[in-house]
């Protein structure tokens, strides 16, 4: 092994599969701002894969920035803080984006942005502290899966993880947050990488970023080369600019030639998978202790006046953010929060910003709709295209019969629904939606016995 | 403004791709060999052309009426099952019996059985076989190239496939002064189905389809592959005889065009080997062993009807399963 990372690595293995999506990253150069300070947040309880936090607070209350408002006894699950200072207004019901009810508190800024007095840098010198400081911060993953990554974190003692792979592939179109925090904060990278490197005690770390995104290596092999030590730990990958790169198993797979198992995680092979961003944010964590309060969001779309990279408090209303990019410039037919391959539709822009959210997109057409649906003519090219080697068409078919145990039998639970199916499908079948209908025929199945 | 807002699953964008448009692809693959049944057999084999797409496109327009289902016309591929079954006719042919054909096609194969892409068998080979069966003098009327098709008694001739099934164990001698040479065989200029005779213009209509990425080389190459293996073996190593073999008759037509059919065909990539293999083989042995002299129409139709026990075991693991699982799991089970 050399002193120092000697140019850059392959991939050691090319995922089968995938399309090639237009990339659409109009926003790369767009330099992250900050958004002025709301007048209000809405803050949910339910930001998370795992359990709904319990709110802390109660109408009336002053809250400072960073203070803990909600919070829960369950392993699986992150607590929440608020994100800017001022008076809890409400606390119950309210509605998501994605139209989902949940508990949720509003503030009312004072325009202060107080810090919660009680912020101070949290003292981590082993495994256990590390996983329990990155709880305390309420950092969840911040790809678009929002796992906790505290869980992720935390690996059995059994399971021996050789490798940490820091995924920079954002193989979605149109995002360019992940992109622009490598630019922007490519020392907070490094940084994090070491300090979870050190603690977890994992030898290797592998930085995968898509080969169109050359201005990274660049960035980031001139840090590592700085440090002899770090060099000789941390290697950087360039992938093939195919979606579903940036998919978990997908990065597994290509980092290091091994396949995660249907229903294993990255663990279980070795491997723990964190988004760019994840480990900027517990660099910065682990020297402030300010917990995440804020997040980076690309706004774009053929709707959006301004396009732009911005740093909103999570809680933002989705109407501000748009009003702050100038508006619409177009009356937008769709609007979606993530990515245009896995991202939700939204049905409300009178909703708050999540942990998870990556993106906000608004069309002013239907790129969905460009071919009329038309009956499946067994091409294959769903078949081609499935990264987890699945038959969508074969499925689609059975989750219509509601056959739960051919479709048990053929794989669905491996789905991740990154929608390669319904991209490739010449006849315009919403592939993705049976993939869905297909999981709910097995979790009605296996209710019933 | 939120109320106009549309809600629906991901993903939120598509790829170019459509049916329309791959059914077009197939259509231009097809011009060239149609460019030249038309200089070697004239006006009528354009005539039959016609009268086939025009009573398949018919055909598809009126029993989706009757059976209250949504019209299919715009996604062309009524025009493709038309064209492809002109092409596996004799250039004389009733034109009546034609429009048999095409009604067969696409009423009884297809739309009985759901419309495209449920139907399991090939509905234009089938139709050919039906014909065959039923009109077995008109279907067998071979005629020599560059005269007037129109005219009944058009000179006709024996196919270099019947020649050759009389060539026992690939000797050529005794049969050589009835056979075209081969560069005649690579251009069509004998007997044969107005369609097929093109090897030339077929294997570049295949060509193309491959280059746009609308069939996967896997079966031509398996299919073709196959019938080359088998009868080189079986003639002794001669070169002269596969050649003749694999330029005569339906092949190119048969593995380029018919095998390929979406439907009809195994989706995932092991399947398709399989299957080409398979059409090779029976296609060998009926060629070879069989009372009839060609055997790529019979071939597929068998392989179709295998189709889904093909599926059923060559289908991939889902991503990640591990091989020892499955061994595990058939140690509780006993």
């Amino acid at each position: 092994m050399s002193k120092k990372t000697q140019g850059v690595l392959s991939a050691v293995r090319r995922g089968r599969g995938g399309v090639r999506v237009s990339h659409s990253k109009n926003t790369a150069e767009m330099p992250v701002e900050r958004m002025p300070i709301p007048s209000k947040v809405v803050i949910s309880m339910q930001q998370h894969i795992g359990v709904p936090c319990t709110p802390l607070v109660k109408v009336g209350d002053i809250v400072a920035v960073g203070q803990k408002i909600g919070d829960s006894d369950k392993f699986v699950s992150a607590p929440i803080h608020a994100t800017i200072s001022g008076k809890v207004t409400a606390v119950g019901d309210i509605k998501l984006a994605n139209g989902i009810i949940t508990k949720g508190v509003t503030i009312e800024s004072d325009g202060e942005m107080r810090m919660c007095e009680y912020i101070k840098p949290p003292v981590v010198t082993n495994k256990e502290e590390l996983c329990a400081a990155v709880r305390e911060s309420g950092l969840v993953g911040l790809g678009g899966a929002g796992f906790p990554t505290h869980v992720k974190l935390n690996v059995p003692a059994d399971k021996k993880i050789d490798t940490l792979i820091i995924n920079a592939a954002e193989c979605e179109p149109y995002i360019t947050v992940d992109y622009r925090e490598c630019v922007e904060n490519s020392e907070n990278v490094i940084k994090g990488v070491e300090k979870v490197r050190q603690l977890l005690g994992i030898e290797k770390v592998i930085i995968a970023i898509e080969d169109n995104k050359p201005k990274v290596f660049e960035i980031m092999k001139e840090i590592a080369d700085r440090d002899n030590e770090i060099g000789d730990a941390i290697k950087l990958m360039t992938l093939r600019s195919q979606y579903p790169q940036g998919a978990e198993k997908m990065m597994v797979l290509s980092a290091t030639g091994r396949k995660v198992p249907p229903g294993k995680l990255p663990a279980d092979v070795g491997c723990i998978v964190m988004n760019v961003a994840s480990i900027a944010f517990i660099a910065r964590y682990l020297e402030t202790g300010k917990p995440l309060v804020s997040r980076s969001i690309t706004v774009d779309g053929g709707a959006i006046k301004e396009p732009k990279n911005l740093r909103v408090p999570i809680g933002t209303n989705i109407q501000d953010i748009i009003d702050f990019c100038g508006g619409f410039k177009s009356e937008p037919r769709k609007i979606i929060s993530g990515g245009p391959m896995m991202g939700i539709a939204i049905c409300d822009t009178n909703a708050p910003i999540c942990k998870q959210n990556n993106a906000l997109l608004a069309f002013d057409d239907r790129k969905d709709l460009i071919k009329t649906e038309r009956e499946c003519i067994r091409c294959g090219r769903c078949v081609d295209v499935c990264p987890m080697s699945l038959m969508p068409t074969l499925i689609e078919r059975y989750a219509r019969i509601k056959d739960a145990e051919k479709l048990e039998k053929i794989g669905i639970g491996v789905c991740m629904e990154c929608g390669s199916c319904a991209y490739a499908c010449p006849s315009g079948r919403p592939l993705v939606q049976y993939m869905r209908l297909a999981k709910q025929v097995l979790r009605e199945e296996s209710a019933k016995k | 403004m939120s109320k106009r807002l549309t809600v629906s699953a991901s993903p939120h964008v598509r790829s170019n791709e459509t049916t329309t448009g791959i059914m077009l692809d197939v259509i231009i693959a097809l011009i060239p060999a149609l460019i030249m049944s038309v200089v070697y057999f004239g006006t009528r084999a354009l005539a039959l052309t016609a009268v086939t797409v025009a009573s398949a496109v018919i055909a598809e327009y009126l029993s989706r009426k009757v059976m209250k289902r949504s019209n299919t016309l715009g996604d062309l591929s009524a025009v493709v099952t038309g064209l492809i079954l002109a092409f596996n006719l004799p250039a004389t042919l009733p034109l009546w019996m034609a429009a048999v054909g095409s009604v067969i096609a696409i009423v009884v194969v297809k739309q009985m059985f759901g419309g495209i892409g449920q139907n399991f068998v090939n509905p234009a080979m089938t139709a050919r076989i039906i014909l065959m069966v039923s009109f077995p003098t008109a279907m067998a009327k071979w005629v020599t190239p560059f005269q007037n098709c129109w005219n009944a008694d058009a000179v006709t001739s024996a196919t270099p496939m019947a020649t050759l099934a009389s060539a026992k164990g690939g000797d050529l001698s005794a049969v050589a002064d009835a056979l075209p040479t081969l560069t005649d065989m690579l251009l069509g200029k004998h007997g044969g189905s107005m369609g097929e005779v093109c090897s030339i213009a077929l294997i570049c209509g295949g060509l193309y389809l491959m280059l746009r990425r609308v069939i996967s080389p896997i079966i031509p190459f398996a299919f073709i592959g196959t019938v080359a293996a088998t009868m080189f073996l079986y003639s002794g190593f001669n070169l002269e005889y596969t050649a003749y073999q694999l330029l005569g008759g339906g092949l190119m037509l048969g593995a380029f065009f018919m095998a390929t059919d979406y439907t009809t065909c195994p989706i995932n990539k092991k399947g398709k080997l399989i299957f080409g293999i398979g059409c090779g083989l029976i296609t060998f042995v009926i060629r070879v062993f069989g009372a009839l002299p060609e055997g790529v129409s019979f071939s597929i139709i068998l392989m179709n009807i295998l189709v889904p026990h093909i599926e059923n075991l060559s289908a991939a693991k889902p991503f990640g399963t591990l091989k020892e699982k499955k061994g595990k799991k058939e140690e509780k089970k006993a």
